[in-house]
């Protein structure tokens, strides 16, 4: 087992050197000069901006850039980035933040879709059931920037429950109604999922034993039903994790939240090479280990997986 | 049959089997697929579904027969935020134009964007998973990290890029916001395949077959993936909704189709101009797509019902 | 925004240099002074965005540095609300011929290190700021001082693919024309008479630094030390991506006193948030609403709002190297354009009413004005004319509408509304297709333009530097002008813009600039579409908010309740 964690460890290092190098060849294939850019309408001497090219080495072909950053990588120096602001520091601002965020909405996610999702399953075609079809569709076809503006307007404005953005007070309550937002269309996700392996389950030979020998309802759906349905419930919302960590452009956008998805989406527009890898090359540690864990999870919920092999 | 100890179980004239339960012997055993359809074809949800989408497919191959008014023709800023009138029976956009006649010309692009992207994600997703998942080692390996690479890499920035290259930047079309969100959706997918094969591939009926001779890449098509299909339908189903509303944001952001394509994405987008002040203008679009998620829903959860031999109906 | 090197060969350019979007916050202690029953120690929170460039004045050229930099800082001089220069920390500016200038600073003010403000921290401030190798963006406001050209010296290599790079290499640390013989003088003496130089000299490039901020101004940029109305909360009020807290300067005295007892700058990246948040009073006061709130503010914020028109316009460029709008053909064309735009409606369902249809090609708010302009016609909506103009060109050379007329922009600052509305007029009126040609970075778009390579026509826009005419003339359609990125050019027109920077009056100079216009309007290399009014909102928290002259809130102004 220790040895079988450490090989996928051990994967992190081609993973990294993949990523950063596609997405620093990305940001190096994008049209329009940064550093011009970064003065808008109005330009400053043409001096200006080639010294500031040259600094940034951006006057250098690919390699030699993408060379230079993984000097730095592993000196423990990021750099810093077109504002002349440390990248580290932006890093370490930006991802608790999101972290936070991620967490809250994994949690709503993952509770309510699943605890609908098993009713659901189980209670194939009843009320219930075509009332959380209804409500998932909604969740699918209503656009995020809508309904988050809805929610905002709603809880944030009218009822004045919460906070309706974020700004510089990103705590655990201030983040609630983006979490939930957030979570929303996962939980469509969460909940279908559930509920068709669910349902699947329901008719498995060892539920009708387990039913046959006397346990319990309750405990034939949880140990029973419910824990040999989580397979693709726990793949989605381990790939999920590294979705939210990636920051949601939109919900932090409506809600103001000083994350990453923020910083990403500003960066990208900007094109600013050194941020978006820096923060990539975090992101990437996060999926590497959440798939991790989620594979680790699989032969715990089943005995029957193996990984020594 | 003489020695009356020899069985456990009452003789079969005493316990008469249940139709369903009985074998015919007369004819050959029907393939997994054949049964599904047989099974599929007298279901309920799956005649509505498909009615639903075979209605979906005519409006958008002939948008002319269920509107007069040409689409973005005659937009009148006179017009806008107009309510109901005659010939416009849901009411005119911000910039004045009819909003029923974009909803059903937009019906082809969505369509399509929903439909191919879902269809390239299946192909790559389950195959990379499938492969993954059952094979292991270093198959495995490589699959699943190529797709923690693809996993990584932001959305506007890889949809930027692409519609950047050569052959995008000047017709950019349907396919290239399918190939934008196929490229960056797919690992999703090919995540989810693989956890549902790594559970499947490990149950006793696939032991059962590769004892009885089955090579390894038929028990993997014929017995593990059809046993693995339900979450993958589910995730189908839904991104099919998901990715039609990812055009409207790569659209509104100016990467995804040119304005010269009508597609409810657009008209998503473009709704947020009212938002504050006539939100019902969002409504049609969001109602289209929800139609169309629902029927692909619908169909979804049917055939996952026919596939699984456990879930049949008594 | 920066001249060429050929217009420093022109008369006056003093106020076309001037690059500050967000300057001039001044004045206007009069106006609020009515205001009453307010607490002059609560802390008002307004909208603002991280600022692009570590706080050194002459650095700053984006409105979201602007805005804190104005209130730090107080210069020489400052604007009063219509744009007009008052003396704040200068005695007296004088000059016998308009090229040697001697101005008497204020004794006795302090930065906030306790640092006094003496004639030395200014030339000190300046040769710094005009040094090509301290890097800023607003150093060529100098350019007028003798001695400019040693200390902002560059050199060029040509590379051996073609390329060319510039490189800082001044000749001298120090302009030869400035100087300080004492605390309380300043000499300066310009390398050619410029009537109007003093002008500038409210301008945020002409602010004081102390001496920390040349001895290490990137560590300086991060805590910015100044003498103006308010002063940085503690070492570290500027918590990046998120805000900015000021706090008043009780040791200030001058004509811009704070109200409140600071301003917190909250960053937004969007302005749908802040709007939220104001209709909530978690924030007090904007003056960036989303485009979807343009219709509902009024109710939204009864009794709380204000627009005012600023100097601000918008225009539709038209690249002359279209083949499409070039010759005869191509004049009738551009003619076509314009008749098929509908200002007067899309200024009032699209803008509702927070633009007015523009009448040349400068606001009404800028001196000089005329509206009536020959060839402003064309500023009238007439479909029928330009049906008739288009047709008279397609006789000449008909239209290569293989593709259709695409208005490049940037999707992110709330133009698609407006550019699809022209759009369907063109397509309405004209019988071409047209639409946006949208772009998610504004860096491509700028891309495009500055390599003359549009497909179609171009969204172009300029806020004054200064309420002057020629500002709104110069930097954007002289020849090689910095701003006229689709390279326009007239002989004409440039005459007509010489003789007017050397003309003896404002009256005979404002002549010669409406004379231009009229040349502009005879060529169309752009249609004048609309002027701006800037719409402002505040909380329940305020007891009123207003704007200057260039439409940036004066934030000292503004009462706690």
């Amino acid at each position: 087992m220790v040895r079988y964690i450490l090989r996928r460890l051990l994967q992190v290092i081609p993973v990294f050197l993949g990523t950063t190098l596609l997405v620093y060849y990305m940001v190096f294939a994008l049209p329009g000069d940064p550093i011009s850019a970064l003065f808008g309408d109005r330009q400053p001497p043409q001096s200006v901006i080639d010294t500031l090219r040259s600094q940034y080495h951006l006057d250098q072909p690919f390699w030699v850039q993408y060379g230079i950053f993984l000097q730095n990588l592993f000196t423990f120096n990021l750099g810093n980035d077109f504002t002349g602001q440390p990248i580290a520091a932006t890093l370490a601002r930006v991802f608790p933040v999101t972290a936070m965020l991620a967490v809250e909405a994994l949690i709503i996610q993952a509770v309510f879709g699943v605890a609908f999702g098993v009713f659901a399953g189980l209670r194939r075609g009843s009320w219930f059931d075509s009332t959380v079809l209804v409500a998932s569709l909604v969740v699918i076809a209503v656009p995020t920037f809508v309904l988050g503006f809805v929610f905002q307007l709603v809880f944030g404005v009218q009822l004045g429950w919460a906070k309706p953005t974020v700004g510089a007070n990103a705590d655990w309550g201030n983040l609630l109604l983006p979490a939930v937002v957030l979570g929303l269309v996962s939980f469509a996700y969460v909940l279908r999922l559930t509920r068709a392996s669910v349902s699947e389950s329901m008719n498995a030979d060892y539920v009708r034993t387990a039913t046959a020998k006397g346990l319990s309802r309750p405990r034939v759906v949880l140990a029973h039903i419910l824990r040999n349905s989580l397979i693709p419930v726990v793949t989605y919302l381990g790939a999920n994790l590294g979705g939210l960590m990636g920051g949601a452009i939109v919900t932090e956008g409506i809600f103001n939240v000083p994350g990453v998805g923020n910083k990403l989406y500003q960066a990208v527009l900007r094109s600013e090479g050194p941020t978006i890898v820096s923060i990539v090359s975090v992101l990437v540690l996060v999926f590497v280990v959440a798939n991790l864990i989620v594979d680790l999870l699989y032969a715990w919920l089943d005995p029957r997986i193996r990984y020594d092999q | 049959m003489t020695n009356k100890n020899s069985h456990f179980v009452a003789p079969i004239e005493e316990t008469p089997l249940l139709a369903t339960d009985t074998l015919k012997t007369d004819q050959a055993p029907l393939s997994l697929w054949a049964d599904a359809w047989r099974k599929l074809r007298r279901r309920p949800l799956f005649i509505i579904s498909a009615l639903l989408i075979l209605a979906l497919v005519v409006v958008a191959l002939f948008p002319g027969l269920f509107s007069s008014v040409a689409p973005n023709e005659g937009c009148e800023l006179a017009n806008s935020e107009g309510g109901p009138t005659a010939g416009h029976p849901f009411g005119f956009t911000f910039q004045g134009c009819d909003i029923y006649s974009r909803v059903i010309h937009g019906t082809q692009a969505s369509l399509s964007v929903g439909v191919l992207a879902v269809l390239c994600v299946l192909i790559v997703g389950v195959t990379f998973g499938a492969l993954a998942g059952f094979y292991g080692g270093w198959l495995d390996i490589v699959l699943a990290r190529l797709g923690d690479i693809f996993f990584a890499l932001p959305l506007i920035l890889g949809a930027l890029v692409i519609t950047q290259l050569p052959v995008f930047r000047q017709n950019k079309s349907v396919w290239t916001v399918v190939l934008v969100i196929a490229v960056l959706a797919w690992p999703q997918m090919a995540r989810i395949t693989r956890g549902a094969v790594i559970e499947v591939r490990n149950a006793d009926f696939v032991t059962a077959a590769r004892a009885l001779g089955v090579s390894k890449f038929s028990a993997l098509v014929r017995h593990v993936l059809p046993n693995a299909l339900a979450p993958v339908i589910v995730l189908a189903t839904l991104e099919l909704g998901v990715f039609i509303v990812a055009e409207a944001t790569l659209s509104f952001l100016g990467i995804g189709l040119p304005e010269g394509i009508m597609s409810w994405g657009h008209d998503i987008a473009a709704a947020q101009s009212s938002i504050r002040t006539k939100p019902e203008i969002l409504l049609y679009p969001a109602a289209a797509l929800s139609i169309t998620v629902l029927s692909f829903i619908m169909l979804g959860d049917a055939v996952r019902d026919a596939l699984d031999p456990k879930s049949r109906q008594r | 925004m920066r001249f060429t090197r050929t217009s420093k060969a022109l008369g006056i350019v003093a106020v076309a240099a001037l690059a500050l979007t967000g300057c001039g916050a001044g004045g206007g202690s009069n106006n609020g002074a009515s205001q009453s029953g307010g607490d002059p120690n609560k802390i008002i929170t307004a909208y603002n965005n991280e600022p692009q460039h570590p706080l050194l004045p002459a650095n700053t050229n984006e409105a979201y540095g602007s805005h804190v930099v104005e209130l730090l800082f107080e210069g020489l001089r400052t604007y009063d609300p219509s744009g007009k220069p008052v003396n704040a920390l200068a005695d007296s500016i004088e000059s016998s011929d308009a090229q040697n200038w001697t101005i008497k600073v204020k004794q006795g003010t302090k930065f906030t290190n306790g640092e006094p403000v003496t004639a030395k921290s200014f030339v000190d401030s300046w040769n710094y700021a005009a040094n090509s190798k301290s890097l800023q963006a607003n150093g060529f406001f100098f350019e007028s001082i003798a001695g400019y050209d040693d200390v902002s010296a560059v050199t060029t290599e040509k590379s051996a693919d073609g390329k060319t790079t510039t490189t800082p290499a001044p000749k001298a640390d120090t302009m030869s024309g400035l100087a300080a013989p004492d605390d309380s003088t300043i000499t300066v003496k310009l390398s050619q008479p410029e009537a109007d130089w003093s002008l500038r000299l409210g301008y945020s490039a002409y602010f004081p630094l102390p001496s920390a901020a040349l001895a290490d101004p990137k560590t300086y940029g991060e805590n910015p030390v100044g003498n103006g109305p308010y002063k940085f909360a503690k070492t570290g009020a500027w918590v990046h991506d998120q805000s900015i807290s000021l706090v008043k300067n009780a040791d200030y005295s001058g004509p811009r006193e704070a109200k409140n007892g600071g301003v917190t700058f909250k960053f937004y990246t969007d302005p749908g948030p802040a709007y939220t948040d104001l209709q909530s009073d978690n924030l007090d006061v904007t003056d960036v609403l989303p485009s979807n709130a343009l219709k509902t503010y009024v109710t939204d914020f009864p009794d709380r709002n204000a627009a005012k028109p600023v100097a601000t316009d918008a225009t539709l460029n038209i690249p002359p190297y279209n083949p499409n709008f070039q010759g005869e053909a191509g004049k009738l064309r551009r003619q076509a354009l314009s008749y098929a735009i509908n200002r007067e409606e899309i200024t009032k369902v699209v803008f509702n009413g927070t633009r007015k249809p523009a009448q040349a090609f400068a606001p009404p708010v800028i001196e000089g004005f005329k509206g009536d302009l020959a060839g402003s016609e064309v500023l009238k909506f007439d479909p029928a004319k330009a049906k008739d103009l288009w047709a008279q060109a397609e006789k000449i050379k008909p239209y290569d509408g293989s593709k259709p007329l695409q208005i490049a922009s940037n999707t992110d600052g709330g133009h698609k509304e407006w550019i699809d509305a022209v759009a369907n007029g063109f397509k309405n009126n004209l019988g071409i297709q047209a639409e946006i040609q949208p772009f998610a970075k504004f860096a491509e778009v700028l891309n495009l333009r500055k390599s003359q390579s549009l497909p179609g026509l171009t969204r172009a826009g300029w806020q004054a530097d200064y309420p002057s005419l020629y500002n709104f003339l110069g930097p954007v359609w002289a020849t090689g002008a910095s701003s006229n990125y689709e390279q326009y050019s007239n002989p004409e027109f440039d005459k007509l813009l010489k003789e007017g920077l050397a003309a003896k009056s404002t009256g005979d100079a404002n002549d010669k600039f409406n004379k231009a216009q009229e040349i502009l309007f005879k060529d169309l290399p752009g249609l004048p579409l609309w002027d701006y009014t800037v719409p402002i909102v505040w909380s329940n928290n305020v007891v009123k908010a207003e704007t200057g002259w260039n439409g940036a809130i004066l934030y000292y102004n503004i009462t706690a309740k």
